[in-house]
């Protein structure tokens, strides 16, 4: 992957500033992207690469700097004048409007006219060639809910290269994609840089950033903090400049003893209220000291396995069986509280819907759920008191910052906010944790230290479920993994014989005999 | 055999004419809600059209200046429904209930200060008023049996605001699903944010679909006043705005099944009419109270019954800022 020469700019930042409230998401930005290259931003959540990236497309106005596209001053206003601009982008939430057509998402704000016929037959014409010239085939008539999320990137693409965009900024596109369709996406992005064309590429993987990348600009609470050649760093580097301390990738970790089953679950059927069946018959089994990790594209079915399994969702079919002895029916009041007596703990995946209250003071979260607890109060009588010593003792070993327990649980960061999750669950000693997204949105310290938890939890003699969308994740913590695709697991492997390729291809559906090949 | 024609086309023909102002504000109701405004100002809307149309078709003595002054009123009124909900993205139905109640208070205080007739406007002669239309040849063909009844008492005879619905239903069908601005308002009562970023301002947008309902609202209550009655009664518009609104959800948000459904509800309304102080067979003479609740019961039902899942437009009555 060679540099491309030291050259022209295709776009040049000098000085961005901006400010939301009290935050100061961009300080003083300065970024210059080489015409021609691929160029990676990295920082963790809140460092301002969305933000950023959000002036360079007009989403946002910047309070102060200037931004040259080729070499000469542009004023970016509105999201029209980026795309006039020349500038393209692919959100990490994918701008598609649903219920429409990929030709309709295509036209939209490009439509050639007042009436839609003569621009429709001008996109397909100029879109069939366009999927020809570049391998990304779509159906143009296929409405984008009917789509996979692979597909619907596709589509995003798409409408960025009928705008004609010479600078393409893509905002973790690889959240939604397995191993392969990444790699595709990274072959896509090469024809474009060998035609001159350039991309931005904001991740927060760091792997991506090496593998990809000509350059990259590290970010670190809204300013640059640093810039390299890529073939000139490494992950610790970049990790370390991310954090601004040296930080440990992964949790060294001992084989595991596995004991006794702790949760089975046999034939787990689940249909949404739309009629879309999510779990078809689903068997799984978790043994006392160890953790299964359960690996897939996000959307088949691992979300509402973790909600069933933690009593909240109700099944269609299927029994769960907890230490040898069958569980009520999930879906009720009674069912979800039962799992906690049983010393069931569970930190859901999004923890602004489920895990807290962002409202709450982070006391209030700290207690949720288990408000009934005798030492917190007397009857139906709260006491603010206890809550706050008990608070205030996780904060310590949870080593939450700031430890204030009467400030607003909305206000951490996330890493400080699942760490009160954590905390909460963990505390009360359980016999199995179900963890989704464990490190979701959380920084990288964060992460190392929210993982070296999970690792004592398990040599504890704990059983540990872990749901979770990053491979890495996966491979760094699991002992076994189950791989999930379309509401079924695919397979199932030993860490020793898992990698990344054979899960990739897994998690496309492929059993895992014909992936090992 | 003749007279069971007539009058099952006399009943049908008063459908159309109850039908009109439903089938108004539904599109007018379809313009803003696929824009993302929940639009429970409907009624207050048409109430201010059917004030302003009378009034000033007094004044001047032309319908015709009516109908413009309905739409201007109505329109404004609009575009204090957007300022409130767009711009300073308040609470959509709460800004829609103060507009219906600003409508019924002002009409009514407006109507006593100018005209002294207890909250009515002056009658209105006929020549200030949309009267009834021959459609040609009507004299011919009306002597053909069947045909002819259909085509003078059904098709013939109906002011030029009937005809004028009929043909925006198709003009708003084709507005909605084959042109540019059609696409846009789509878009935006489902994903603003795609179309924000697509270059699009979603503001002006959803503006653009508040003056479309505030033109319809006003057709419909100039309808009211003076086409259908000769002048402005308070409160005359009687819930027809939520009336409407019920059938564009009926009608799934969609021109066509919308303008079924008002039909539907009309259908109810004018069958009402034609049962007041009838014997029925086994039942005897229904209190007229009873009958006029019709209409209301059916639309209920339909809505708690027939309409499915309504898929109304996904961004509907959520105030649109970038952060989401």
């Amino acid at each position: 992957m060679a540099g491309a020469p030291a050259r022209e700019l295709a776009l040049e930042l000098v000085g961005i500033d901006k400010r939301f409230g009290a935050v100061h998401a961009n300080r003083a930005v300065d970024l210059s992207v080489a015409k021609g290259s691929i160029h990676g931003i990295v920082g963790e959540n809140g460092a301002g690469k969305s933000t950023l990236m959000g002036i360079v497309y007009g989403y946002y106005a910047a309070d102060a700097g200037t931004i040259r596209v080729d070499g000469s001053d542009v004023r970016i206003a509105s999201s029209q004048d980026a795309i006039a601009a020349g500038i393209g982008m692919v959100h990490q939430h994918f701008m598609l409007v649903e219920n429409f057509t990929v030709l309709e998402n295509v036209l939209l704000g490009a439509e050639g006219g007042a009436l839609l016929k003569k621009g429709e037959a001008d996109a397909r014409a100029s879109l069939g060639k366009l999927m020809a010239d570049y391998g990304l085939e779509v159906d143009l008539d296929a409405k984008i809910e009917a789509l996979d999320v692979g597909t619907q990137q596709r589509v995003e693409i798409l409408k960025a290269l009928y705008r004609g965009a010479r600078i393409l900024i893509l905002d973790e596109p690889t959240a939604v994609l397995t191993p392969q369709e990444a790699d595709a996406l990274f072959r896509l992005l090469d024809t474009w840089r060998s035609q001159g064309r350039t991309v931005i590429l904001i991740t927060h993987k760091l792997r991506e950033i090496l593998a990809a990348t000509d350059r990259v600009t590290v970010m670190r609470q809204g300013a640059v903090v640093a810039t390299r050649d890529t073939s000139a760093t490494s992950q610790e580097e970049l990790a370390e400049l991310m954090v601004g301390r040296r930080v440990q990738l992964r949790v060294a970790k001992d084989a595991a003893v596995a004991g006794a089953e702790v949760l089975r679950g046999e034939g787990l059927r689940y249909v949404d209220a739309r009629g879309v069946e999510r779990l078809r018959g689903v068997s799984l089994d978790v043994r006392a000291g160890e953790i299964v990790g359960i690996a897939g594209v996000s959307g088949n079915g691992q979300s509402e396995l973790l909600e069933a399994l933690a009593g909240l969702l109700p099944l269609n079919g299927g029994e769960i069986f907890y230490k040898g002895e069958k569980l009520a029916p999930p879906g009720t009041a009674a069912a979800s509280r039962a799992a906690r007596l049983h010393g069931i703990a569970h930190v859901p995946e999004d923890r602004h819907r489920m895990g807290m209250v962002v409202g709450y003071s982070a006391a209030e979260s700290t207690i949720l759920g288990y408000h009934s607890d005798d030492e917190l109060g007397f009857g139906p009588l709260l006491s603010n008191r206890a809550a706050t010593a008990r608070t205030t003792r996780l904060m310590g070993a949870y080593d939450v910052r700031p430890a204030a327990p009467a400030l607003r649980s909305g206000n951490f960061s996330g890493g400080n906010q699942q760490k009160i999750v954590l905390g909460r669950e963990i505390d009360r000693d359980p016999e199995l944790l179900l963890i989704g997204q464990p490190t979701r949105g959380v920084d990288i310290g964060a992460i190392e230290f929210i993982h070296r938890r999970l690792v004592a939890l398990r040599d504890a003699g704990k059983a540990i479920l872990l749901v979770s969308c990053e491979l890495d994740e996966i491979l760094g913590l699991a002992d076994r993994i189950l791989v999930m695709f379309d509401g079924r697991i695919v397979g199932e492997l030993a860490r020793a014989a898992a990698d990344e390729r054979t899960l990739g291809l897994m998690m496309a559906g492929i059993e895992p005999a014909a992936a090992a090949q | 055999m003749e007279d069971l024609v007539l009058q099952t086309v006399s009943l049908l023909a008063s459908t159309v004419r109850l039908a009109v102002p439903l089938i108004l504000c539904a599109l007018a109701g379809l313009f803003a809600e696929r824009s993302g405004v929940v639009d429970i100002g409907l009624e207050g809307k048409m109430l201010a059209g059917a004030f302003a149309a009378a009034s000033v078709a007094f004044w001047l003595q032309s319908a015709w200046a009516g109908l413009a002054a309905a739409m201007l009123v109505s329109i404004a009124f609009a575009l204090v429904h957007g300022f409130a909900c767009i711009t300073h993205r308040g609470n959509q139905v709460v800004a829609g209930m103060a507009l219906n109640v600003l409508a019924v208070g002002l009409t009514a205080v407006l109507a006593f200060a100018w005209f002294q007739e207890g909250g009515k406007t002056p009658a209105l002669a006929d020549a200030a008023r949309f009267r009834p239309l021959q459609l040609p040849f009507a004299a011919e063909i009306g002597a053909v049996p069947v045909i002819g009844t259909i085509y003078v008492r059904l098709l013939s005879g109906h002011n030029a605001l009937v005809y004028l619905t009929a043909a925006l239903v198709p003009v708003v069908a084709f507005v909605v699903f084959r042109t540019r601005f059609g696409l846009r308002l789509r878009a935006v009562g489902e994903n603003p944010h795609a179309v924000d970023t697509a270059g699009i301002s979603v503001a002006r947008l959803r503006y653009e679909a508040m003056l479309a309902s505030g033109a319809l609202c006003g057709i419909a209550g100039a309808y009211l006043s003076t086409a259908q009655s000769a002048a402005f009664l308070r409160e005359m518009t009687a819930g027809k705005g939520f009336l409407a609104l019920a059938a564009l959800i009926f009608g799934k948000w969609m021109p066509i099944p919308t303008l079924f459904a008002c039909l539907i509800f009309a259908f109810a309304d004018a069958l009402q009419g034609r049962l007041q102080g009838v014997e029925l067979p086994g039942i005897g003479e229904v209190p007229v109270q009873a009958l006029q609740a019709l209409p209301y019961l059916l639309t209920l039902l339909l809505l708690a019954g027939f309409v499915g899942k309504a898929n109304a437009p996904r961004a509907s009555g959520i105030p649109y800022s970038k952060e989401k």
